[in-house]
């Protein structure tokens, strides 16, 4: 029996994990499929009979239905303007932080960093406060200088610009990190051949630094698309997706069919249509990726 | 000659144009810090403040007078300390995920057995699939298994993950093999080799993990929040997202809520930190 148990070591080391995997992620992903072709909801959690088959008719559905569309143009609206900021924001943040040679740049690491690790319900809970319009500490900073009220949650538009306000605060850091990684994998003698040929710190940066960083930028801007594409939980705590849907995006849109109106069939349709523009997006930057090495 | 001394000239001028754009970095980061921590210090110096304070304007930056009672009453008046002992309790079973990770990692790492790649393929495979399509099935399949409303039913969604398995098969692939070996020699079992060789030597990434796995759990929202429907098993997450519907203009409550559950986690990550993002520049560019 020992002798067994020992044989059978690496199996035994990653069967917990294996089968938590397993029911978790691989199982759902094949249940999400099914009942996206079926008309599940409440009734159909209790009495698995009730629950028919539709075919298409969700994915029809889903693709005519004008909330879904307009949470399909809010994600959009985040990513264009989200993803570039979040990439100049962290890759200059960490360029600046790189350069410096005093102690003192070690700390702006930590203090950048610090908005990824905070827990996001009390990250909205703090900026619903700052974006108060009466008390809030944002409009009152606006009129001190002689600036109107900005409306930051009650404008569609606006409301989406502040939700990206707060996400970019909370994203830079992490992106940050992997930046200052990639920047210390570069040789410190390609500088110093620079400078003997007298390139000044500015050429160096756009000539030598950001062509070495080329994978690290190409690695953050996937990541970060993939991350903004399932953009959930700002506007999730902040505004429910209002003002007049003004801040719904897609996966919000998905949580509230799922568990607010137990539209489970439909909801899972919602689901695969983001799972497969995720891919999509993510093979056409891998495709432009490909192109742009061999171009050069 | 004449070269010499223009060249000690440009070398003097660069270190004197140096030193301005390190002051000048140092300015512009110094300001996007303070913008970075203002809404941190907004929310502690707020949450000391009486709600009479809060209404006031132009509002005061430091509080006139300093009160404890918005933290009294998260505890007295709303289930705060329920709250607490659930986000401890599914801090407590996410350090056995932790562990569980941590053995699949040394499992993929050190052996070599049959469907090992396909298998490790397969675990690298579930960190693509989004949160939004498996949200829903694994409600289903949860609530078929009776396991909706129930503390287990919030644990086990999250308790393992494919990107700290492959963190500690990255590490652990670089244990000696010989260590192993000799130790298997001397007639040790499979299980002792990993608790009292591979353990000992994964400090490091452990400790690292360890934070990590402290802070997401201590972080946990979404879960908690589909799976409990009894306020008895909320975290502190939760809690705090009912406190701002309740509550809605009492900002000052709200802000002590806030600040009690944001202030463990940046000691702990200002105390850490060095480690972490250490670790992460090794584990993350290999």
């Amino acid at each position: 029996m020992k002798g067994f148990l020992n044989k059978q070591a690496p199996y035994i080391f990653i069967a917990p994990t294996l089968i938590l995997l397993t029911l978790f992620s691989i199982v759902p992903i094949l249940v999400a499929l099914v009942i996206s072709f079926s008309d599940m909801d409440l009734g159909g959690l209790a009495n698995f009979d009730s629950i028919s088959f539709i075919g298409f008719d969700n994915y029809i559905e889903v693709l005519k239905d004008p909330v879904f569309l307009k949470a399909i143009l809010n994600t959009l609206f985040y990513v264009v303007i989200g993803v570039p900021l979040v990439i100049l924001f962290s890759l200059a943040i960490a360029l600046l932080i790189n350069l410096g040679t005093s102690r003192i740049f070690k700390v702006f690491r930590v203090v950048y960093y610090l908005p990824s690790v905070t827990n996001i319900v009390a990250v909205a809970v703090v900026w619903s406060y700052l974006y108060n319009p009466a008390l809030g500490l944002f409009n009152y900073l606006l009129n001190s200088v002689g600036l109107p009220d900005v409306p930051w949650l009650t404008e569609p538009t606006v409301a989406k610009l502040s939700l990206i306000l707060l996400a970019l605060w909370k994203a830079i850091g992490l992106n940050m990190i992997i930046f200052i990684a990639a920047l210390q994998g570069v040789p410190k003698s390609y500088y110093e051949a620079a400078e003997l040929d007298g390139a000044n710190t500015w050429q160096q940066v756009t000539r030598i630094t950001i062509p070495m960083l080329r994978f690290a930028i190409f690695f953050v801007s996937v990541t970060t698309m993939i991350g903004w594409l399932q953009f959930f939980e700002e506007p999730f705590v902040m505004t429910q997706g209002g003002p007049l849907d003004g801040t719904l995006s897609v996966a919000l849109f998905i949580y509230q069919n799922g568990f607010k109106f137990n539209n489970f069939g439909y909801a899972a349709a919602g689901s695969f249509v983001l799972f497969v523009s995720i891919i999509v997006i993510t093979l056409v930057q891998l495709r432009l990726q490909k192109n742009e090495s061999d171009m050069t | 000659m004449h070269t010499t001394t223009a060249g000690k000239k440009r070398s003097a001028r660069e270190r004197e144009s140096g030193k301005t754009f390190q002051w000048m970095s140092g300015g512009l980061l110094t300001i996007g810090a303070l913008f970075f921590l203002l809404p941190f210090f907004w929310m502690i110096l707020s949450s000391f403040k009486p709600e009479g304070e809060i209404l006031q304007i132009p509002p005061t930056f430091w509080p006139k007078r300093f009160t404890m009672d918005n933290f009294a009453y998260l505890f007295e008046n709303m289930n705060f300390g329920v709250y607490l002992k659930n986000t401890l309790i599914i801090v407590l079973f996410s350090f056995v995920g932790l562990l569980l990770n941590a053995i699949a990692g040394f499992g993929f790492a050190k052996y070599d057995f049959k469907g090992r790649n396909a298998l490790f393929v397969l675990v690298l495979a579930t960190m693509m699939i989004p949160s939004q399509v498996t949200m829903i099935p694994v409600y289903l399949i949860l609530n078929s298994l009776g396991l909706t409303n129930t503390m287990t039913g919030i644990v086990l969604p999250g308790l393992v993950g494919a990107f700290a398995i492959f963190l500690f098969r990255q590490f652990m692939s670089t244990i000696p093999t010989e260590l192993m070996e000799a130790t298997r020699l001397d007639g040790a079992s499979e299980y002792r080799i990993f608790l009292q060789i591979v353990l000992p030597i994964s400090k490091p990434i452990l400790a690292v993990q360890a934070i990590l796995t402290f802070i997401a759990g201590w972080n946990s929202f979404l879960w908690p929040l589909i799976i409990a429907n009894d306020e008895s098993l909320y975290t502190l997450s939760v809690g705090l997202s009912l406190l701002k519907g309740q509550y809605a203009a009492k900002f000052g409550l709200q802000m002590a809520g806030a600040t009690f559950m944001v202030a463990p986690v940046i000691v702990l990550f200002t105390y850490f930190q060095k480690h972490i993002i250490e670790n992460f520049s090794i584990s993350g560019m290999k």
